[in-house]
C-alpha cells in the first residue's frame, strides 16, 4: 500500500474544491494549463469524432447489406469507408486513450500536479482541433476516396480533397508527437517520491512505451505525407512509376509509421486492462516486470515489422521471411501479458463490475485478434488472405475489440474519478454486452467472408456472399445500440448529484488516494511511496 | 557580482528550478530526436535513388555549385560557434556579450539563406526543378535517365532545412529580445539553450547535406 493517506494528511483543514469548482467560464477552459481540464476537452472531441466515424460505418455496413446499390452509389461508398478509416485512426484511436484518459489520469497516478510542460499541452490540444478542422473541410469539400492509406499512384491522380486530408493527418502527426514528448518528459521529471520506475503503475508504463513509439514513428509520417503533398504539388514524381519513381515506396515509408502506429493504439490500451485486471481481481498484477518490461519490447520490435504489409507488393522472398520472421516476435511479449492477466485472475477475488466486462471482453476479443494475425504473418497464408475482409476482420478486433473496449472499460473506471459520479451498473454491464455480441456478429463473420475470397474496399459482391454481409450489418447495428447505451449510461449521470466515493473499487494507485473529482493540484500533500503499485 | 535580469521562479509543479530545466532539456532532445528522424525519411529517399540511380546522381551533382554549398557550410559552421558563445555568456551573466553573439548568429543565417536564394534562382533560371516541372537539357545529360529526381529531392531536402533556418532565425530573435529585456541570467538561461541545441541540429544536418548533394562524385 502506498503511503500517501489523505484523511491523516490533511487534518483539520478544510478540503479544497474540485478542479470544476477552482474556476468558472468559458475562458476556465479554453486557456486552461490543467491536465485535467485539458483531458476533458480531449475526451469530448474524441467521443465526438467517435460518433461521427460509427455513423460512417454503419454507412458503409448498410450499404453492403445487399450487392449493388443499396443506399449511395459507388464513389460515394468510396468515400465512406476512406471517411471512417482516416477518422477512426487518426481523430479517434490515436488520441482517445493517450490523449484523453492519459492526460487525465498519467501525472495523478505519478502523484504530480502537472504534466511536464502543461502550455505544450494545450498547444497539442488545439493542435488536434486544427488537424480536425482540416479533415472537415476535406469532408465537406469532396471527400477523400483513397482509403485511409493513401497508396499512390491513386492518391497522386484523384480529384477528391487528398491535399486538406493529407494536411489534416500531418498536423494530427504533430498533436500525438507533443503529447509523447509531454509524458517521457512528466514521467521522467515529476515521479513522486520514491517512485521509482519500477514502482509505477503499468498504465504509466504503457503510456511511456507508446510515447516512445509516437515519437520515434510519427516524424516519419510526416515527411511521407510532405512527400505526397509534394507529389501533388510540386509534382516530384518519386512515387510515381511515370516519372521514373517508385509507388512501392510510398508503402515502405507509410508502413515504417503505420505499423508502429497500431502499436501506439493498442499499448495504452494494455496498460488500462493491466490497470482493470489487477483491481477487480483484488489482487497484486501477476509479473510486473514482464508487462511492463513486454510493452517496451513491442515498441523496439513493432519498428522493425512493417514489410509484411507488401508481402504482395513484390519485395524479394528474403526481405518476406525476414520480416514473417520478425512479425511472429511480436506475439511473444504480447503473450506473455495475455498470459500475465490470466495469472492475475487466476484465485483472485474477482469482482464483475462494468470495467472488469470490459477487460473480460478485451482479453477474448484482443486474444482472437492477436491469434488471426498469425495467419496474416506467415507468407504463405497472406497471399491468399491479403486485402480480404480476413484483414477487416483482424484489425478490428485488435483496434475495436482491443484499443475500444479496454478504452471503454477504463472510460467506466475512471469515470467516478474525473467526474465524481457513479454511474448505473447494471445498464453498463447490460450496455457491455450488447457491444460484446454486437461485436463479434460483425467481425466473425468477416473471417469467414475474408477465407472465402470477399475482397475488402469493394463495393459490389457475388450472391453467395449475401447472407453473410447481411449478418454482419445486422451486427454492426446491434454494436451501435450497445454503445449508445453506454453513452446514455454515462452521460446520464451528468445530470445527478456527485455521489462517488474517493476510491469506488479498492483501487490502490495514487490516484485513487485523492478526491473524486480531484483538487486543482491533484493531491493536498505532496504524496509520498514507499512500495509497488499493486501491494495491497 | 549582482545577478542581472529579473527574479525567476520556476513553475509550482516542479520541486525545483533544476528539474524543471532538466524536464526541459529531456523535451528538447527528445524534440530534436522527432527532427532527426523527419530528416531520416527524405534520406532514406535520397539512400533508395542514389542505389538505384548512380551515374544520374553524379551527373547532376555538377549543375551544384561546390564552392557556394561550401561557404554557406562555413557560415554555419561559423554560427555554431556564435550560438555556443551566446549560450556561454548567458550562463555567465554576461547579456550585452551573449546578445552580440547572438545577433552574429542571426546575421551568419541570414547570409546563409541569401547564398541559399541565389543558388535557387539560378536553378530555376535553367530549369532544373522537380519532377514534373523540368525542362532544363543539357548535354550533362545525354544517356542519363530522370534527372528530375535528383533535383526533387535536392529541393526537398534543402527546403525543408531552409525551413528550419528560417525557425531558427525566429527562435533566436525571440532569446534576443528577451535577452535585451533581461529575462535570462546564471540563474535562469534555459531558453537560451534549448534554442542553442536546436540551431546545432540544423547546422549539423546541413553538414550531411552538403557532402551528399554537392559532393556526390
Amino acid at each position: 500500500m502506498t503511503q500517501y493517506s489523505p484523511k491523516s494528511a490533511q487534518g483539520d483543514r478544510p478540503a479544497s474544491p474540485s478542479f470544476y469548482k477552482a474556476a468558472r467560464g468559458i475562458g476556465s477552459w479554453l486557456y486552461t494549463l490543467d491536465h485535467k481540464r485539458i483531458g476533458i476537452m480531449y475526451l469530448v472531441f474524441v467521443l465526438a469524432a467517435f460518433l461521427l466515424g460509427g455513423v460512417f460505418a454503419l454507412l458503409v455496413r448498410t450499404e453492403l447489406l445487399t450487392p449493388g446499390k443499396t443506399i449511395v452509389d459507388a464513389n460515394t461508398y468510396n468515400r465512406l469507408f476512406t471517411l471512417h478509416g482516416v477518422v477512426m485512426v487518426f481523430l479517434v484511436i490515436i488520441p482517445s486513450i493517450p490523449a484523453s484518459l492519459g492526460n487525465l489520469i498519467l501525472p495523478l497516478q505519478l502523484g504530480a500536479k502537472d504534466v511536464a510542460f502543461p502550455r505544450l499541452n494545450l498547444a497539442s490540444f488545439y493542435i488536434y482541433l486544427i488537424g480536425a478542422c482540416f479533415a472537415l473541410y476535406s469532408l465537406v469539400n469532396g471527400a477523400v476516396d483513397t482509403g485511409w492509406t493513401f497508396y499512390t499512384p491513386y492518391s497522386n491522380t484523384t480529384d477528391t480533397s487528398v491535399i486538406s486530408m493529407v494536411l489534416a493527418a500531418f498536423i494530427l502527426g504533430f498533436s500525438s508527437i507533443f503529447t509523447g514528448l509531454n509524458f517521457i518528459a512528466t514521467t521522467h521529471s515529476l515521479r513522486a517520491p520514491g517512485m521509482t520506475f519500477f514502482r509505477m503503475p503499468l498504465f504509466v508504463w504503457a503510456l511511456y512505451a507508446t510515447s516512445v513509439i509516437q515519437i520515434l514513428a510519427t516524424p516519419v509520417l510526416a515527411i511521407t505525407l510532405l512527400l505526397l503533398l509534394a507529389e501533388r504539388v510540386l509534382k516530384v514524381g518519386i512515387f510515381d512509376p511515370a516519372m521514373g519513381g517508385d509507388a512501392v515506396l510510398f508503402q515502405h515509408f507509410f508502413w515504417f509509421y503505420s505499423h508502429p502506429a497500431v502499436y501506439i493504439m493498442i499499448v495504452p490500451g494494455f496498460g488500462v486492462v493491466s490497470e482493470l485486471i489487477t483491481t477487480f481481481s483484488r489482487k497484486p498484477i501477476f509479473g510486473y516486470r514482464a508487462i511492463a518490461m513486454s510493452s517496451i519490447g513491442i515498441a523496439i520490435i513493432g519498428f522493425l515489422v512493417w514489410g509484411h504489409h507488401m508481402f504482395t507488393a513484390g519485395q524479394s522472398e528474403i526481405a518476406g521471411m525476414i520480416f514473417s520472421f520478425l512479425t511472429f516476435l511480436v506475439a511473444i511479449p504480447t503473450a506473455i501479458k495475455v498470459l500475465n492477466w490470466t495469472a492475475t485472475m487466476y484465485r483472485g477475488s474477482i469482482v464483475l463490475r462494468t470495467p472488469m466486462w470490459y477487460a473480460i471482453g478485451f482479453l477474448y476479443l484482443f486474444t482472437v485478434g492477436g491469434l488471426t494475425g498469425m495467419y496474416l504473418a506467415t507468407a504463405g497464408t497472406d497471399v491468399h488472405l491479403h486485402d480480404t475482409y480476413f484483414v477487416v476482420a483482424h484489425f478490428h478486433f485488435v483496434m475495436m475489440g482491443g484499443t475500444m473496449f479496454a478504452f471503454l472499460g477504463g472510460l467506466h473506471y475512471w469515470w467516478p474519478k474525473i467526474t465524481g459520479r457513479m454511474y448505473n451498473e447494471t445498464l453498463g454491464s447490460f450496455a457491455c454486452l450488447v457491444a460484446f455480441i454486437g461485436f463479434n456478429m460483425t467481425f466473425l463473420t468477416q473471417f469467414v467472408l475474408g477465407a472465402q475470397g470477399m475482397p475488402r474496399r469493394y463495393y459490389n459482391y457475388l450472391d453467395q456472399f449475401q447472407p453473410l454481409h447481411a449478418f454482419s450489418s445486422v451486427g454492426s447495428y446491434v454494436l451501435g445500440l450497445g454503445f449508445l447505451l453506454s453513452a446514455v449510461c454515462l452521460l446520464g449521470t451528468l445530470f445527478k448529484k456527485s455521489d462517488a466515493p474517493d476510491n469506488p473499487w479498492e483501487g490502490t494507485t495514487l490516484e485513487w488516494q485523492t478526491a473524486s473529482p480531484p483538487p486543482l493540484e491533484n493531491f493536498h500533500d505532496q504524496p509520498a511511496v514507499n512500495a509497488g503499485p499493486y501491494d495491497r | 557580482m549582482a545577478i542581472m535580469g529579473r527574479e525567476y521562479h520556476h513553475a509550482h509543479h516542479f520541486p525545483s528550478a533544476r528539474a524543471e530545466a532538466d524536464a526541459a532539456k529531456l523535451g528538447m532532445w527528445t524534440f530534436l530526436a522527432t527532427e532527426v528522424l523527419m530528416f531520416s525519411g527524405l534520406f532514406m529517399a535520397y539512400t533508395a535513388y542514389r542505389s538505384t540511380h548512380a551515374e544520374m546522381f553524379k551527373a547532376a551533382h555538377q549543375l551544384l555549385d561546390w564552392r557556394l554549398g561550401g561557404l554557406n557550410t562555413l557560415v554555419l559552421i561559423l554560427s555554431s560557434l556564435t550560438m555556443a558563445l551566446g549560450v556561454r555568456s548567458a550562463q555567465q551573466n554576461k547579456r550585452e556579450q551573449s546578445a552580440f553573439y547572438l545577433v552574429v548568429t542571426l546575421l551568419c543565417a541570414g547570409a546563409f539563406l541569401v547564398v541559399k536564394y541565389f543558388e535557387y534562382t539560378h536553378k530555376i533560371h535553367l530549369g532544373l526543378l522537380p519532377g514534373g516541372y523540368y525542362t532544363y537539357n543539357g548535354p550533362e545529360f545525354a544517356g542519363i535517365d530522370s534527372p528530375h529526381i535528383f533535383f526533387g529531392i535536392y529541393f526537398l531536402l534543402t527546403g525543408l532545412h531552409g525551413f528550419h533556418v528560417l525557425f531558427g532565425m525566429i527562435a533566436i530573435t525571440w532569446i534576443l529580445l528577451r535577452t535585451t529585456r533581461g529575462d535570462f541570467s546564471s540563474k535562469y538561461y534555459t531558453p537560451v539553450e534549448l534554442v542553442g541545441l536546436y540551431w546545432h541540429l540544423v547546422d549539423l544536418i546541413w553538414i550531411y547535406l552538403f557532402p551528399l548533394l554537392y559532393l556526390v562524385g
